[in-house]
């Protein structure tokens, strides 16, 4: 399998009041197509300021990013905004859709955004929202979803402009645990079939059943990966 | 994989049917701008209909400053003269300056000067049938054939120097229903005494009020027979005038040629016409009154705009954070937002100029509102700047938002 994702010795730091603390310490780790990985950990550990730098949102202090051959640390700022629209979905965990679009919308502009909004790109969205079992709710707006709904519409904007990554923040912080099970179990099924890399970082220590791969971290630095079936099922059934 | 799946058949006419709400070729930023302005367009109408009612208050305004302006200016600005001449140390005062016919004579002999003309102010009135109010008009005398004697639009100019003929103004007409041929009188107060001088109306001219009047045109030696005095006389030795109205063989010339007069004439002082209308009293404290108020109601606008779409765009800051997170350029994000408030004002602007035509249309003649071209021109340039003037501030929120707010951090 190819890697798209490589991180090598990636370090962010803060000072604060001449107190320098790592966020992310030192952690390389590599993320090949058509894996689905989370991040796991306590807070505080860095799990955010991970995805955010993956995301090319934030430069880390140390170390370098490729992603699909490309260092981000060689790319301007708008050269960045590109990048993440071509080549990168995101579900975040609050103010996710585009108030004054509807469900189909919100999807579509990701092909907007990257110019290639047309009939069939309409088709591929509503079977997308269909299939994460939104088939009916094409025209509502945002207040007009309940929490599940957004995240998967989210979901299907993530997905819809054939990315290479796709990044969830906490996909499930406002879901019941049935809606939960029910969105990752989606998620990790499309970014199979799609040969995606996805990353997933979550509290919910439930969903990592989904994953081919669990990263924890502790105090910006990576503690275990658990990457065999079993060990995975293990981990995520001991939350239960 | 999902994007391969065949598109169901039954689909096809129902894709026909949205194909207009598709607009593929829309660039995102007027995507954004106008189905959020769509969505919103109540809030957004409002403040459209603010700006129509600045609109009006400024056309207005404007108008006012041009129609009470004219009421001072307008003979003096149409004169058929390049150089006004008062007497000197008079500070430009039209009553206070007099001039006596050797000094006219000396102006003639001045090189340069193509030729000259004098005018003469006095207040009359014209009674009106019935019960209405008297007219008040301003009685200028002036030479017939010689600069300062208005063109006649209809009916002829004056000819004889004692005629007892008139031309007047279009004003004088609108509000007397005079027309060419008509006689009416003059009444003016001669010593202790009343007195009706009637003339007959040999011409009418457009509009040429002079100290917020309509104006009647008579005859140098008409006028002095004729205006109000404080003792009755047969004239003076020698007349006395207030200007000389002086062509120039080369217009051009203007500034060699003033400062050749008050050289070769003694007791002068030269002057175009704007000098000239702008030293009438009131002119100037009149306009920057009107134009303060008009400067004070754009900057409300501003203000207004600016801070309702400022408050928008506070509400929108993790919207706009998440945009930019999923790749939405800078640039996007904020010409989509002035391509709203651009749109917002000029809705504004065009309701309100709308408004403010039907408005003047209902009004009678004699209300000195005047629109002209460019007035109206400089007003709705100036209106139209509002919106992207008071969305400086929100442009300057919109592009420093920053996209890691998406993931709830910020550097
Ligand atoms: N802008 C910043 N300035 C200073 N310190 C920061 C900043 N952003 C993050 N940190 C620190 O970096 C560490 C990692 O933060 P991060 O948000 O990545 O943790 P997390 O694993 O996502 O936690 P949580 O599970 O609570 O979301 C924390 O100690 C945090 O206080
Ligand atoms: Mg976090």
């Amino acid at each position: 399998m190819k890697t798209i994702l490589q991180t090598n010795a990636v370090t962010k730091s803060y000072t604060v009041d001449n107190v320098t603390i790592n966020a992310v310490n030192e952690v390389s780790l590599e993320i090949k197509a058509g894996e689905f990985v989370a991040i796991v950990g306590p807070s505080g550990s860095g799990k955010t300021t991970m995805l955010a730098m993956l995301a090319g949102l934030l430069s880390p202090t140390r170390g370098n990013i490729v992603i699909d051959g490309q260092d981000l640390a060689a790319m301007k700022e708008a050269r960045l905004t590109r990048f993440r629209r071509q080549k990168i979905g995101f579900t975040f965990q609050a103010n996710n859709l585009v108030p004054y679009l509807s469900a189909l919308e919100n999807v579509e502009l990701m092909l907007r955004l990257n110019g290639r909004f047309d009939r069939a790109g309409r088709q591929r969205a509503k079977d997308l929202l269909a299939q994460l079992g939104l088939g009916e709710r094409l025209k509502n707006l945002t207040s007009q979803l309940s929490g599940g709904q957004q995240q998967r519409v989210a979901i299907a904007r993530a997905l819809i402009h054939n990315p290479q990554i796709v990044l969830a923040d906490e996909p499930t912080a406002s879901l019941d645990t049935e809606r939960a099970y029910q969105v990752v179990g989606t998620f990790a099924g499309l970014i199979q079939s799609q040969n995606l890399a996805g990353i997933m970082v979550t509290h919910d220590l439930r969903m990592t059943r989904y994953v081919d791969k669990i990263i924890q971290m502790r105090d910006g630095q990576i503690n275990k990966i658990i990457d065999t079936r079993q060990a995975i099922l293990d981990f995520a059934d001991a939350r239960n | 994989m999902y994007i391969e799946q065949p598109l169901p058949k039954q689909r096809a006419s129902k894709r026909l049917t949205l194909a207009p709400s598709l607009a593929p070729g829309l660039p995102i930023p007027f995507f954004l701008a106008f189905k959020e302005l769509w969505r919103y367009r109540g809030r957004y109408l409002l403040i459209s209909l603010v700006i129509a009612l600045i609109t009006t208050l400024v056309l207005f305004i404007g108008g006012l400053a041009e129609g009470l302006g004219a009421g001072n200016k307008e003979y003096l600005d149409k004169l058929n003269a390049d150089v006004v001449l008062y007497q000197a140390n008079v500070d430009l005062s039209i009553p206070s300056s007099r001039i006596d016919r050797s000094r006219v004579n000396n102006v003639r002999r001045v090189e340069g000067v193509k030729d000259v003309g004098t005018i003469s102010f006095s207040n009359a009135t014209i009674p009106l049938g019935g019960n209405a109010a008297p007219l008040k008009v301003s009685l200028i005398g002036i030479e017939p054939g010689k600069p300062g004697e208005p063109p006649a639009f209809e009916g002829e100019t004056l000819k004889g120097k004692r005629d007892r003929a008139a031309i007047i103004d279009k004003n004088t007409a609108l509000r007397t229903g005079l027309q060419v041929g008509d006689v009416f009188n003059i009444k003016s107060i001669q010593g202790t005494e009343e007195k009706l001088h009637p003339l007959t109306v040999a011409g009418i001219t457009d509009g040429r009020q002079y100290s917020i009047q309509p104006s009647v045109f008579v005859p140098y030696q008409t006028w002095e027979d004729i205006k109000p005095k404080s003792v009755v006389d047969n004239g003076p030795e020698t007349p006395i005038f207030n200007l000389m109205a002086v062509q120039l063989d080369n217009p051009r010339d203007f500034e060699a040629m003033a400062a050749r007069l008050e050289n070769q004439v003694s007791e002068v002082e030269a002057v175009d016409r704007k000098t000239a209308y702008e030293s009438t009293p009131g002119y100037s404290a009149q306009q920057s009154t009107l134009n303060t108020q008009r400067f004070f109601t754009l900057l409300i606008g501003v203000l207004v705009v600016g801070g309702f779409f400022q408050i928008q765009t506070l509400q929108k800051v993790a919207q706009v954070g998440m945009l930019k997170a999923i790749g939405t350029s800078n640039l996007s994000v904020a010409i989509a937002f002035l391509l709203q408030i651009i749109a917002i004002t000029i809705l504004g602007v065009l309701i309100g100029g709308a408004g403010t035509l039907l408005l003047a249309l209902s009004f009678p003649a004699t209300v000195p509102i005047v629109f002209t071209p460019e007035s109206v021109a400089t007003a709705i340039a100036a209106l139209v700047l509002i919106g992207p003037l008071g969305g400086l501030v929100s442009v300057r929120i919109l592009t420093k938002v920053e996209p890691l707010t998406a993931l709830g951090l910020a550097s």
